[in-house]
């Protein structure tokens, strides 16, 4: 909401404060200046090297060479058609100023006018906007000739001012206004836009600005006087009104104004809806629009002779209702617009007249002709109006104050309010009373506040009257009682519950006005709570830790993709899928980390090597219920095994084992010892020769291997095979194995090579298997260090050799290791047919 | 004889001179003291000569040999020490070339800022609560103090879940840690119904919201929330916790503000600025010239999120705050846009 700072003047007295002082209190008091616009007030100046606290655009007017000025008479130019050239007075002397204004062209030549025309006036030297440029540019008006006349000044557009975008024409000042006075003591403004909060709907106005700085500064809140005088029948004999659900319309207020007078309204007022960013219409819409901002009611204005006419010259009876699926209505935008039970409708007897709080119908608008006006002013469910104006997508000045709740009293001060500006601009007449239907009268709550709630909440100790005098600031009443305070809340706010809510709002407010920075620092003097910690988080903390050691760089990717992109590795027939997606591709919650990460490799295809993992949840669809989340881990490897360098001219590529070791790397810094690689092809993703399932206690952890050719060619990525592993992180963690250290043995321990020659059938993990079992106890370590095939060995066959490890409590000699080594030749012969390579 | 020892010892000596390397040592050792030396062949014809001569010359022979020997232990010593010299001088690397390097692995940014920030939250006492990311609006909203239609719901755009007609409770991408908050107060409250025990949790994890992807905005981001709920809970609390968080990562000397605000589960609600530690304050394009940063969102638990907990508004209060850290970095390392974050590029997550 754009505040100008005038207009919050009219309310409560400013002096000694800053423009930047003002944004700053509000901002701390929730109400957040999001810029400041100077438009003439002077900018703060800054040292070198300071900038503005607050986004600062606008210009401020020179004392000077900004004046008010009057146009005594409008000559034509010698040599320009469509300029003119102005006598003007601008307090002191006589100039003459050229301009090619519209709307004083009409006066060419008219000779000196009865009126003088007020306007601003720009000297030589002034810093004004170009009003011709795009955008907004400064420029310093200097002396030169244009078509044979000198100019050296100018009157002033409000472009040029920094007041608004317009440039059509100059701006025409009210009568009053003082000729020779500086135009910043005349109509110097800032203006503040403020993020209304969704809890401070009652700050969307200016009386609501200016009473929130009335409880920051402790002034006083001087609101304005509604009155005005009323002649001629009364309305109440004309209008009647029938509200079919007062949950949806709790109140309908109508006034009726005869005899207005169409035509714009004073430049004060126009400047300042400009300002606020309302584009002035006439008199009459402004006063609507005016009324609407200056007390935060919006206000709908009805051309009374048409309703009249619809009814037949007879009573007009209004009503409003839910409207019927399916039903018409066509708006003010011109826009036929089909509604649902959750639009409201204010109707006729003929039929509807606007989609309530929103937008008002077209035939019964207000127009140039129109000579009496038939003012409304209601109050509606905010959930309705939200719903209607996001089903229309009707964003409005209304509708943003309907949709947070606007308080039913606030419908009369508005309808009053805007009667009082309508009489006053536009010399209608105000017609007694008003048409009031107010079925649903919310009640004041009251909340009962003592000083240790105060303290017990907000850790600060305050009196009873202090508590009392910063809540009187934001009128509420509050009446002193034995325990402390009845606190009575002011029937503009509907944000106020009762009861134990009741106290937090209150003590919201409590803390506001108080300020937040004013409330001390303290450290926590509770009871500790029971130790609990996450073992969860923490192992996978662990995994993530071990993956990083091994050289592997953690990746986290999108949740949301598409079942076409998960397909190009592994296809699933159920996801969970979004009612909104923002495009195709992110339109599921992903099944598989694996995809991802080779999209992440795929990104990535120009890095000579790429190790990467992502540990996260994937999601599985349950019918009718929350999905599943189980934890997935991937890693992907693919690339050189070494980086090349100045040393190092070639290197072959991360294969199976390089992953292999990688994952036995892992979870043995997870603390498994007994895991098994059992060959696989039911992965169709993976190479059916090059895939392993990875099992710890008869479950399957996971599994990994080389990705399938034909799966790797569906990504763009180089040729070196890709290798990838996932496991399921619950399944893992469920079979965690106890844990203890062994202790270091003194005696030295027997080493011993083996070799042994066998068929190519048989898995390597098998013979070491044996060589264990046989070798007990004391065969303290097994390691493969050679595979070697040849023709000498035989077609079909390999030769395995093991360093063989030896340890005891007590010193072996070689002879027990002599027995224990045939004893293990001997059950590999037995078993697998293997021959002691010699 | 003697003479001819004398002979033998001033050759040899002078032969020893020139010698300058270890193989011309070992010639001069066998030509000298090896086992068919002149000086072993004068050492084993002792047998022929006369008993006087006998030990004279004996002993003349044994002290050359030891001369002999110690010369050439103390030549041996030289050759070798002029050989280190040599190679000390000759070999010298180009030290500018590069190292040989292993792969290093690295966490992922967001990874390492969520450990920054939990592990001083440990250090105050926080421990981790972890939930589900796919929540019910009752979770994610309702039991938050946010009622259908409700207009802080647009604070908080939503992707909901296709999970057919649920009526006013549909499946949803959390759109904050904050459901996490009835989860583990539920949880607590569930230990002892009668007396539930304080808690002071932090959660972390990954939250939606429905956005187009910017430079700015992000459809997925981590936060971590912290909760504290106890008797003795107070405002002031608040902001003395969430001061020396601010400390602990910003530096001692890092200036706060608190500032109203408004989420609908925290009344009152506050947002905590920090000092601008780009600009010092003075006002910068990372704080928008206002030498502020908003840092988090904050507030005393809103009662009905209490009650909905399990713990009585009456006798128990909290107070809990979010914040982002992919926020914090791209304040601290003036990233300017917000994708890199789920890109998976290695030129930015190799920055880290």
């Amino acid at each position: 909401m754009k505040v100008p700072l005038s207009w919050l003047k009219d309310y409560i007295d400013l002096d000694g404060y800053t423009v930047e002082d003002l944004a700053r209190m509000l901002t701390l008091a929730g109400l957040e200046v999001d810029e400041i616009k100077y438009a003439g007030l002077p900018m703060p100046t800054y040292e070198d090297g300071g900038r503005h606290e607050f986004k600062t655009s606008g210009i401020g007017w020179d004392r000077d060479k900004i004046v008010v000025a009057e146009i005594r008479e409008v000559n034509p130019h010698p040599n320009a058609d469509k300029l003119t050239l102005l006598d003007l007075f601008d307090g002191e002397k006589e100039q003459v100023v050229l301009t090619g204004a519209p709307n004083i062209f009409d006066l060419k030549g008219t000779g000196k006018l009865p009126n003088p025309l007020k306007v601003a006036y720009a000297k030589e030297g002034s810093t004004i906007y170009d009003g011709h440029a795009d955008g907004l540019v400064l420029t310093t008006l200097k002396r030169a000739k244009i078509r044979g006349v000198e100019s050296y000044s100018m009157v002033a557009s409000e472009k040029e001012l920094g007041i608004s975008e317009e440039h059509e024409g100059i701006i025409l000042l009210d009568d009053d206004a003082p000729v020779g006075m500086p135009l910043v003591e005349y109509m110097g403004d800032a203006v503040l836009s403020i993020d209304i909060l969704p809890n401070m709907a009652r700050n969307a106005s200016v009386i609501g600005v200016a009473r929130e700085l009335a409880a920051l500064t402790g002034r006083e809140l001087r609101k304005p006087i509604i009155d005005y005088k009323a002649e001629g029948e009364s309305v109440e004999k004309l209008v009647s009104i029938e509200i079919s659900d007062p949950e949806l319309n709790p109140r309908f207020v109508l006034g009726l104004v005869r005899d207005v007078e169409i035509k714009p309204s004073p430049y004060k007022i126009q400047r300042r809806l400009r300002l606020a960013g309302i584009r002035p219409i006439s008199n009459v819409v402004d006063a609507t629009n005016y009324a609407m901002l200056d007390q935060g009611e919006p206000l709908h204005a009805f051309d009374y002779d048409v309703l009249k006419e619809r009814a037949g010259r007879k009573n007009i009876k209004i009503s409003t209702r839910a409207a019927k699926d399916g039903e018409k209505i066509k708006t003010l935008d011109g826009v036929d617009r089909k509604l649902t039970s959750s639009n409201v409708l204010v109707l006729d007897e003929k039929g509807s007249l606007s989609l309530a709080g929103v937008m008002g119908g077209l035939e019964t608008e207000v127009t140039d002709k129109t000579k009496n006006i038939l003012l409304e002013g209601a109050a509606w469910n905010f959930i309705n109006i939200r719903k209607t104006a996001k089903q229309h997508n009707l964003p409005s000045e209304a509708s943003f104050r309907f949709s947070r709740g606007v308080h039913p009293s606030l419908a009369e001060t508005g309808v009053k309010r805007g009667l009082q500006l309508m009489a006053e601009w536009s010399s209608g007449k105000v017609a007694p009373g008003l048409v009031d239907e107010y079925p649903l009268q919310p009640k004041d709550s009251v909340v009962e506040v003592t000083t240790k709630d105060v303290k017990r909440l907000l850790g600060i100790d305050l009196t009873v009257e202090k508590i009392s005098e910063l809540l009187t600031h934001l009128e509420f009443k509050c009446e002193t009682t034995k325990v402390g305070l009845r606190v009575i809340a002011p029937p503009h706010r509907l944000d106020i519950s009762e009861g134990v809510v009741g106290l937090a709002d209150v003590l919201e407010e409590v803390a506001r006005s108080y300020g937040f920075d004013n409330i001390p620092e303290t450290r926590m003097a509770d009871t500790l709570p029971p130790q609990i910690g996450n073992p969860v988080h923490e192992w996978e903390e662990r995994v993530r830790d071990l993956l990083v050691s091994l050289g592997l760089q953690e990746i986290v990717s999108y949740r949301m993709t598409s079942s076409e992109r998960e397909s190009r590795v592994v296809s699933h027939d159920e996801y969970v899928v979004l009612a909104n997606p923002i495009a195709p591709e992110r339109s599921v919650m992903r099944r598989s980390l694996l995809a991802s990460a080779l999209e992440s490799i795929e990104k990535n295809s120009r890095a000579e090597s790429i190790s990467l993992f992502e540990l996260g949840p994937v999601f599985e669809p349950v019918k009718n219920a929350l999905p599943n989340e189980p934890r997935k881990l991937v890693l992907v490897m693919t690339g050189l095994r070494q980086s090349l360098s100045w040393d190092v001219g070639d290197s072959p590529n991360f294969d199976f084992y390089d992953m292999k070791g990688r994952i036995e790397l892992l979870l043995s810094g997870l603390r498994y010892t007994d895991v098994i690689y059992i060959p696989t092809d039911s992965r169709p993703f993976l190479h059916p020769g090059k895939a392993a399932e990875i099992i710890v206690d008869d479950k399957i952890v996971g599994v990994f291997g080389e990705l399938h050719p034909l799966v790797r060619d569906k990504y763009e990525v180089g040729d070196a095979p890709i290798l990838a592993a996932e496991f399921d992180l619950d399944v893992l963690r469920s079979v965690s194995p106890t844990y203890g250290i062994k202790a270091v043995a003194d005696v030295p321990p027997i080493l011993e090579d083996i070799a042994v020659i066998l068929d190519e059938a048989v898995p390597a993990s098998k013979v070491e298997a044996l060589i264990r079992q046989t070798g007990g106890k004391v065969l303290t370590a097994v390691k493969l260090f050679d595979v070697y095939r040849d023709e000498k060995i035989g077609a079909g066959k390999k030769s395995l050799a093991y360093n063989l490890t030896y340890q005891s409590d007590k010193t072996m000699t070689d002879a027990d290791a002599a027995a224990i080594r045939k004893k293990i030749v001997k059950r590999l012969e037995h078993e697998v047919g293997a021959k002691l390579r010699s | 004889m003697l003479d001819k020892l004398n002979e033998i010892e001033k050759t040899a000596l002078e032969s020893l001179e020139a010698i300058n390397d270890q193989a011309a040592l070992e010639a001069w050792r066998v030509a000298n003291v090896g086992r068919s030396s002149p000086l072993m062949g004068i050492f084993s014809g002792l047998g022929k000569l006369s008993k006087e001569e006998k030990p004279v010359v004996g002993q003349a022979a044994n002290r050359v040999r030891v001369a002999l020997e110690s010369a050439l232990e103390e030549r041996a010593q030289a050759v070798k020490n002029a050989a280190l010299a040599k190679s000390l001088e000759e070999e010298q690397l180009d030290v500018t070339l590069p190292g040989r390097r292993v792969q290093l692995g690295r966490l992922h940014p967001s990874t390492q800022q969520l450990r920054r920030v939990m592990a001083i939250l440990a250090d105050m006492g926080f421990q981790v609560y972890t939930s589900r990311e796919v929540e019910t609006d009752e979770m994610n909203f309702q039991m938050l103090n946010f009622p259908p239609n409700h207009p802080a719901r647009d604070m908080q755009d939503t992707f909901f879940v296709d999970a057919g007609e649920r009526g006013d409770n549909p499946i949803l991408l959390r759109t904050h840690t904050s459901p996490g908050q009835i989860h583990a107060m539920r949880e607590y409250a569930a230990t002892n119904p009668d007396n539930p025990p304080p808690i002071r949790i932090a959660l972390p994890g990954m939250c939606f919201r429905y956005e187009q992807i910017t430079a700015r905005s992000e459809i997925q981001f981590n936060q971590v929330e912290g909760l504290v709920v106890g008797e003795n809970i107070t405002f002031a609390d608040l902001k003395g916790t969430l001061v020396d968080f601010a400390h602990r990562m910003f530096g001692q000397d890092a200036r706060t503000r608190f500032r109203a605000s408004y989420f609908p589960f925290t009344e009152p609600s506050a947002e905590m600025d920090v000092e601008c530690f780009v600009c010092r304050g003075k006002g910068c394009s990372v704080c928008k010239n206002s030498g502020w940063l908003e840092i988090l969102g904050c507030g005393m638990v809103h009662p009905v999120v209490l009650q909905n907990g399990g713990y009585d508004p009456k006798r128990y209060s909290g107070y809990a705050w979010g914040m982002g850290p992919e926020r914090q970095l791209m304040l601290r390392y003036k990233i300017d846009d917000i994708r890199y974050f789920w890109g998976n590029d290695l030129r930015f997550l190799e920055q880290f």
